[in-house]
């Protein structure tokens, strides 16, 4: 067989977002990759400029499904340095538990998508099934399974009682005990290895070149953490090592995922036993006073980076966010340099992608014509003309139109 | 220890016992207290201060005055995020979340709740005709 | 000639085997899904997805070659039904036998998977022909050592027909565990030939998206997916009348409730080979069929050979 190039994506069973891997395969060998984002534009940083940080937060939490509470603590983190508010204590214990529940649930999510990749589902249904033992914990705690809506400016909404601080060790206790089974399935089994092992090599040198982070940086070595390196919450009182792999590919991603799934066991053992009495949140002034602040988190994907420039109105002036995927998704070009077309799917996955959370509109600024900036209002207007004249549809009130037709 | 079929055990023990699924529409999981579901609005404790139209993040709440100390409240629950920073924000408890979570409908307009003073007894739950 | 027509068309042809076989499908289905902790689909599912099938549109793709695109769903269920013909089911015999039978049996199983890669490059599709190149790169890798696995017992009976396999080992009792390591060989291997994990790999959905059969649709992918299940019922019935031939020659009822026994019994072993296997790459599928299935295959030919030179003796 001569060179063909097989489109995965940018709709594809493998993926859960639209990407667009183009794949040039001379057999079942990769010649060549070539990645394309951008079909997820949602426009959020614009969209905040537009709304106050009240209502940021709820948007920003939006950003991504997964990892809502990484994007939203991010966000009140640094909206709090400006206004140099102090939180107490409390509160920071709360958003570090939720923090570390996320990575759980985040963590088990992937293992299942990973196993669901390489096709063993059986593994996909275990690990969602368990996970479901930690969403009912979030779902306890914050009042919602997804986005949880725990941050507020100056502390978080609701407080930990301590029996729901019972029923989080025990769901723990039940999880921790499949996390060792999970790890003892992933040293054992020879089909899962052979999998994973070996394939979507990065190596130490190519991550730090590429700037992978998080998990994916780890699982090659490169011993980052945010958490440790430039502590945030109340990490810096907390006993935690910082999991890393020599393996290089899918297999060291797996191992350093689920290690950490056991270092967040741990974490949230020692924050429920040393969380502090006192108030959980603070009155925030509505203004927050002119300023920047920049504030880095680690998600479960990697480091989260959020900007935030105030102007003394109750909104924000510019709001800049880097979702973790962004740094690790020029790795997956060269991880898939000289692999099999059937380990697509699992290195694409081993990043734990989500492309909606990275799309970002660049605008070179050249200054010349046909450069305009347009509020909120306009924008929707120049959208629903354009698409009129375009497309020859017509996006004004389209649900009601619908209906009268059907009618 | 390498070796194949690791799950074997696992897997017969779960053919043994009773499946994991919740069988939904027959069984409902019930929800914890502060489960923050459908949003009910108690219209006589409102007092008008529009605290809670100022921060919806999906402007999804209209509070507007129909008499003198009376207040009605359009609450859009498809524009609703239920995210209740409106029940935070209302210093008279006017606002409640629920643990209503089944808001599927066959169309939008079943969403788009009205509370008011002739809605007695606070079943403004049901859509506005 | 009514008879013929009989045996032909209902019982045990057509009719009866293509409704075995969606009870097969929905077996192996439910199997797997209470591994997996789930409820699993209901007994009527593959006869709804089946019947919803047939009411689809069928698309053509402009490029694909017409008449082997519509040939080759209908070839692929005509082999797989027209093998069983000669598998004994709760009788030593089965209803046409003659000398030479397994060896016509296995080809007429191998039909199916040529009819894949046909259809499938055909359909001139790029995940379709990915798809066909695969199933038939894995057509090489198991058909030997299922050959291997299924001809040790002929061997053993001195015979190469099906029925007088049976016959042998009705009349030989306990022979049949010599062959025990043969089952374990032909049901790993036939996990290829039916297209499931951890051998799926023509078909594997997040790599090439529906493998051979992404441009079929409609009519042809019910009678597609039709051949698959008649195909897994073909073989469990098969390695049952090979591997377990006992109980035979009851009364007919009975009879056919001790082969209904055997042959979910043989679903249950693939259903637990599939949910406890990661999908396996190409390669490491050729590679794990010739270094390890293969000569694993020949090893039980020379235990029977050994066994009928000197134990029989």
């Amino acid at each position: 067989m001569s060179n063909v190039t097989i489109p995965v994506g940018p709709q594809h069973p493998a993926l859960k977002e639209p990407a667009s891997f183009k794949i040039t395969i001379n057999g079942e060998r990769i010649e060549r990759a070539d990645v394309r984002l951008g079909y997820n534009h949602r426009g959020v940083e614009k969209a905040c400029e537009e709304r106050n940080y009240i209502q940021d937060i709820y948007l920003i939490e939006r950003v991504c499904g997964i990892c809502s509470h990484s994007h939203s603590t991010a966000f009140v983190l640094a909206v709090e340095e400006i206004a140099a508010i102090e939180v107490p204590k409390r509160a920071f214990y709360i958003r570090t538990i939720i923090a570390e529940l996320e990575r759980i649930h985040s963590h088990l999510l992937w293992l299942g998508v990973a196993g669901h990749e390489i096709g063993f589902d059986t593994l996909l249904m275990y690990s969602w099934r368990d996970r479901e033992i930690v969403m009912d914990i979030l779902n306890m705690l914050t009042g919602n399974r997804v986005n949880y809506g725990i941050n507020t400016i100056g502390g978080v909404r609701r407080d930990i009682t301590p029996k729901q601080a019972q029923e989080i060790l025990c769901g723990i206790d039940k999880l921790e005990e499949r996390t060792r089974y999970y790890i003892e399935l992933a040293t054992e089994e020879v089909t899962l290895i052979n999998r994973l092992s070996g394939v979507g090599f990065l190596s130490h040198e190519d991550a730090l070149h590429l700037g992978a982070i998080g998990p994916t940086g780890r699982g090659s070595a490169v011993d980052r953490d945010i958490r440790r390196d430039d502590p945030y919450l109340s990490y810096p009182e907390l006993q935690f090592k910082i999991v890393t792999d020599d393996h290089c590919d899918v297999y060291g991603r797996t191992l350093v995922r689920v290690g950490e799934l056991m270092e967040s066991y741990g974490m949230i053992r020692q924050l429920l036993q040393n969380i502090p009495e006192g108030p959980i949140s603070v009155k925030a002034p509505r203004k927050i006073p002119a300023g920047r602040a920049f504030s880095r988190y680690e998600a479960p994907r990697g480091e989260d980076v959020h900007y935030i420039q105030a102007n003394g109105t109750d909104m924000p002036e510019r709001v800049k966010l880097r979702a973790p995927t962004l740094a690790n998704v020029q790795s997956v070009a060269r991880m898939l340099e000289n692999s099999y077309l059937a380990d697509v799917p699992i290195v694409v996955a081993s990043i734990d992608p989500c492309f909606s959370c990275t799309d970002r509109m660049i605008s070179l600024r050249t200054d010349g014509p046909g450069e305009k900036l347009m509020s909120w209002p306009e924008l929707h207007a120049f959208s629903l003309d354009w698409n009129r004249k375009n497309r020859g549809i017509d996006f004004t009130n389209l649900n009601k139109r619908l209906i009268e037709k059907k009618v | 220890m390498k070796k194949t079929g690791k799950m074997v055990s696992e897997v017969l023990k779960s053919f043994m016992k009773k499946p994991a699924t919740e069988l939904y529409p027959f069984v409902k999981n019930p929800k914890p207290a502060g489960f923050r579901g459908r949003i009910i609005f108690h219209y006589e404790k409102c007092i008008g201060c529009k605290l809670c139209m100022r921060d919806c993040p999906s402007k999804a709440i209209t509070i507007t005055k129909v008499a003198d100390k009376k207040f009605e409240a359009r609450i859009n629950l498809d524009d609703c995020i239920f995210c209740a920073q409106c029940v935070d924000n209302c210093a008279k408890n006017a606002l409640e979340s629920t643990s209503d979570y089944e808001l599927a409908g066959l169309s939008r307009d079943s969403l788009k709740t009205v509370f008011n003073n002739e809605s007695v007894d606070n079943v403004a739950l049901r859509p506005e005709e | 000639m009514a008879t013929q027509l009989f045996y032909l068309l209902i019982f045990p042809g057509f009719l009866f085997l293509s409704a075995f076989g969606l009870f097969a499908e929905y077996a192996d289905r439910k199997i797997y899904a209470r591994m997996q902790n789930r409820i699993g689909p209901p007994w009527f599912q593959p006869l709804a997805d089946f019947i919803k099938l047939l009411g689809k549109e069928t698309i053509i793709p402009e490029s694909a070659d017409r008449r082997i695109f519509l040939l080759m769903p209908v070839f692929a269920l005509t082999a797989a039904v027209t093998s069983f013909l000669y598998i004994p089911m709760w009788d030593t015999h089965a209803l046409v036998s003659f000398n030479g039978d397994a060896i016509v049996v296995l080809y007429l199983l191998t039909i199916p998977t040529v009819t894949f890669f046909l259809g499938g490059w055909s359909s001139n599709s790029m995940y379709s022909t990915i798809g066909a190149v695969r199933s038939i790169t894995q057509l090489f890798a198991y058909e030997v050592p299922l050959f291997m696995g299924i001809l040790a017992p002929s061997l053993l009976a001195g015979t190469w027909s099906l029925s007088e396999i049976s016959a042998f080992y009705n009349a030989h009792s306990w022979y049949w565990l010599v062959n025990l390591p043969g089952l374990a060989i032909a049901l790993i291997a036939v996990q290829g030939k039916l297209e499931k994990v951890p051998f799926d790999i023509p078909e594997a959905e997040t790599e090439i998206v529906g493998g051979t059969f992404t441009e079929y649709s409609g009519r042809l992918l019910a009678l597609l997916r039709m051949a698959l299940d008649v195909e897994m019922v073909v073989v469990a019935s098969l390695l049952a009348a090979v591997f377990l031939p006992f109980g035979l020659g009851y009364a007919p009822i009975t009879g056919f409730i001790i082969y209904l026994i055997k042959v979910f019994f043989i679903i249950f072993l693939m259903a637990l080979v599939r949910t406890v296997l990661a999908r396996l790459r190409i390669e490491q599928m050729v590679n794990f069929c010739w270094k390890y299935l293969a000569p694993a295959g020949l090893l039980q030919l020379v235990v029977c050979l050994f066994v009928k030179g000197v134990m029989l003796q």
